[in-house]
């Protein structure tokens, strides 16, 4: 190795921390989004890095659709405690029962969409002007086009026709009353790149990202884990499969693919040799072509 | 990924580059390319744009297609802001920052262009060096990119002509005698075909040189980083509120350029106070010997007033700290530069507010020349104009230190990023 030469994945660590710190000082009230899943886990573990033998300075906020896998949930709250950090969850559900959102019908329904009423009232009441969200631009086409400090309207709207430029590293987050950021401090990493960096700093994520047993509905290709959320087509049946997830989201959109992988190498080792995006398991992308910037632009995370 | 291994994965280096040319000269497609033919696209991506294509009615599939996600994009096919994708080879990770050709958008050339390591410069090789390819290769060289690659494209429309290809080599030496470049190689390709970009081409025997994926795997970059003029500005004061850490200040940054390590004697600026390093550290980790890129937590022997934008260098090598610099600056807005009108200004994590003192010239994009009478300064000029700040800046010029030598001109009133601009 070169002497005085940073490999890349303690680059994007270095990258990363410097966006947090940038975000924790230009904004008076910034928070985390945290939904975990492994990007919002390691960029937790970024934020204790940054700060480190401080506390994270501001608060991790979870929208919670109330069709959470359980497992994320018991995960969440552990960390919390372990790393002393301040949780504020909001429920999409209330966002429901107040007649902010409307439920979905149908078999595909989803509360992935109405997320965003839930996160942009959130925002609102507690004042929060600048998310940070572990989003990746080798996600997704429309997240590819994202800058580190994303400017929203004071509708929560993304503009990507009219981006600010972002210059060398010099972050701009001035802004009006009412408006926010988004802070992406994970825009450069692949998902590759988050799971050798879980294996490099032994970060703790939920068991579901190994392998178990579970019953699962096949639909349109797509293994959804099976719940009391997912009613089931007519042709439809539950049938067990040995899965593991690769993304965690909403339990009624987040694909499983079939996997006896059961420790991070062996993850390590079937994402190398995987064919397809870790999106092609989200159900909610394959509603259309622009499905994601349209709910980008909408104020989607 | 094929040959992946794990032991290779973490001690690669990484490699940013960034696509630059006129609209239409084939850079989306040549990135498409290049992630197709090393099999780096995955399965549902090819399926998306192939449909994709075919709805159009296309006879091929339109790789492009892979970095132009936005609708508006597809809708007219061209590039409006920067894609950045991402692939690996056994030998180095790659960030790709394809930007737009047209003129409009000139503003997002430079932002994938400021950190870039590397810039491919396309050419379409019937229409030879346009403005817009002298506008990008003038900005590449403001830039300080370390190294130019142009590749003459649609070598399959010229019937693969040596000549054609010469031509083009001609016409763009001629601009850049005129600038400052360090580093430029010359490529014959078609995006489109695949001539050239991962696999070397059957139709051009008279091309005896490289591929661009070995120039990208090959090109020396380790000895772009400055080691030696020591520049730490301080972002974030940690000062934790539990009783056992009761007396700790950390000094929390990214280093600029330099190395750092316990026992440094240094000097802090603005105040020009002494002291000396007891700990670099990184989540109770300590660290040796500290250098650029990183982000690290810094302790001192001795309590110094220190806050978020003071600077910690080494005590003989200070950077300038002055109010008032010439600065070249390419103009990003569509409310022209006002003289005399003041804006806010950030420099590395630093605020503060700036006035325009005065316009010395204004670059004429066709002939690269200074014109010292048009002050005039509108959306994708380059001109050299002199400031003053409200406060001194610790800066180093451009040309030394690519990070402590920028600054942005914000507009105070719409809080848009209205100038890129870099220190003289
Ligand atoms: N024949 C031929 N056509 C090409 C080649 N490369 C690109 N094209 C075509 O040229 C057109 C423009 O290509 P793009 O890749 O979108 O050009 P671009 O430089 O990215 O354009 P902007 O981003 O809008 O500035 C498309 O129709 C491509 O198919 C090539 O090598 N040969
Ligand atoms: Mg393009």
């Amino acid at each position: 190795m070169i002497l005085y030469h940073l490999n890349h994945l303690r680059e994007l660590e270095a990258e990363a921390i410097y966006v947090i710190r940038e975000a924790a000082s230009q904004f008076e009230r910034p928070a985390m989004l945290f939904s975990g899943g492994k990007d919002s886990i390691v960029m937790t573990h970024l934020a204790r890095k940054a700060f480190y033998p401080a506390r994270i300075p501001f608060p991790l906020l979870h929208i919670d659709t109330g069709h959470n896998f359980p497992e994320t949930i018991t995960f969440r709250d552990k960390m919390v405690e372990e790393i002393g950090a301040r949780l504020e969850v909001r429920y999409v559900q209330d966002s429901i029962d107040k007649g902010r959102a409307r439920e979905e019908k149908g078999p595909n329904a989803s509360r992935n969409v109405l997320q965003t009423i839930t996160l942009l009232d959130a925002l609102e009441e507690l004042k929060i002007d600048a998310a940070m969200g572990g989003a990746r631009r080798d996600e997704e086409k429309a997240r590819a086009k994202e800058r580190f400090f994303s400017h929203r309207d004071e509708f929560g709207q993304w503009d990507p026709k009219n981006q600010r430029p972002e210059l060398w590293m010099l972050l701009n987050g001035r802004k009006h009353i009412g408006e926010h950021f988004r802070v992406f401090p994970l825009s450069n990493w692949t998902e590759m790149d988050v799971w050798m960096y879980i294996q490099l700093e032994n970060i703790p994520i939920p068991e579901i990202y190994f392998t178990h047993e579970r019953d699962v509905v096949d639909r349109d290709g797509m293994l959804l884990a099976y719940s009391e959320y997912i009613t089931l087509k007519e042709t439809e049946k539950v049938e067990k499969k040995i899965v593991r997830f690769r993304t965690i989201g909403d339990m009624t959109c987040t694909g499983a693919v079939e996997s006896p992988a059961s420790s991070l190498s062996e993850i390590i080792d079937e994402i190398a040799a995987s064919r397809t995006t870790e999106r092609g398991t989200r159900q909610d992308d394959k509603r259309s072509e622009t499905a994601m910037e349209d709910r980008k632009k909408a104020g989607y995370f | 990924m094929s040959d992946f291994s794990k032991d290779g994965y973490m001690n690669m280096e990484l490699l940013r580059f960034t696509t630059a040319g006129s609209v239409d000269d084939g850079k989306s497609t040549l990135i498409g390319r290049l992630l197709y033919d090393s099999k780096q696209i995955f399965e549902d991506q090819l399926e998306a744009i192939e449909q994709r294509s075919q709805q159009r009615g296309f006879e091929h599939v339109d790789l492009s297609l892979l970095t132009d996600g936005l609708k508006a994009e597809r809708e007219q096919g061209i590039t409006i802001d920067v894609a950045y994708r991402y692939f690996a080879t056994p030998k180095r990770k790659f960030i790709i920052a394809d930007t737009p050709g047209h003129i409009q958008y000139t503003r997002n050339m430079v932002t994938g262009a400021s950190t870039a390591n590397v810039a491919l410069i396309l050419v379409d090789a019937r229409k030879g060096v346009l403005e817009q390819t002298i506008r990008h290769s003038f900005i590449a060289s403001l830039l300080q990119i370390p190294h130019l690659i142009i590749c003459i494209n649609k070598m399959d429309l010229v019937e693969y002509s040596e000549e054609a290809f010469n031509k083009v080599v001609e016409e763009f030496r001629h601009v850049s005698s005129k600038l400052d470049i360090k580093d430029v190689h010359f490529l014959p390709i078609s995006a489109l075909k695949g001539d050239n970009v991962v696999d070397k081409s059957q139709n051009m025997p008279w091309y005896q040189g490289a591929t661009l994926m070995y120039l990208l795997e090959n090109i020396h970059i380790s000895s772009d980083e400055n080691h030696i003029d020591c520049r730490f500005p301080v972002q974030y004061v940690i000062r934790p509120q539990q009783t056992e850490y009761h007396d700790y200040r950390g000094y929390a940054g990214r280093i600029v350029s330099g190395i750092y390590k316990p026992g440094d004697k240094v000097k802090i600026l603005p105040s020009g106070e002494s002291a000396v390093i007891k700990t670099v550290e990184l989540f109770g980790e300590n660290i040796e010997e500290a250098y650029a890129p990183m982000s690290v937590t810094m302790t001192l022997d001795r309590d110094v007033d220190i806050s978020r934008g003071d600077m910690i260098v080494r005590e003989n090598n200070a950077p300038n700290m002055e109010q008032e610099f010439d600065v070249m600056i390419c103009w990003m807005n569509a409310n022209k530069l006002q003289l005399g009108g003041k804006y806010a200004i950030r420099h590395t994590i630093k605020d503060a507010r700036c006035v325009i003192k005065d316009i010395r010239y204004k670059i004429d994009i066709n002939t690269l020349h200074r014109n010292e009478n048009d002050k005039e300064i509108g959306m994708n000029d380059i001109a050299r104009i002199n400031i003053k700040t409200t406060v001194p800046l610790y800066f180093d010029s451009y040309r030394k230190n690519r990070y402590t030598g920028s600054v942005i001109l914000i507009d105070e009133g719409t809080n848009e990023t209205v100038a890129a601009g870099m220190i003289v």
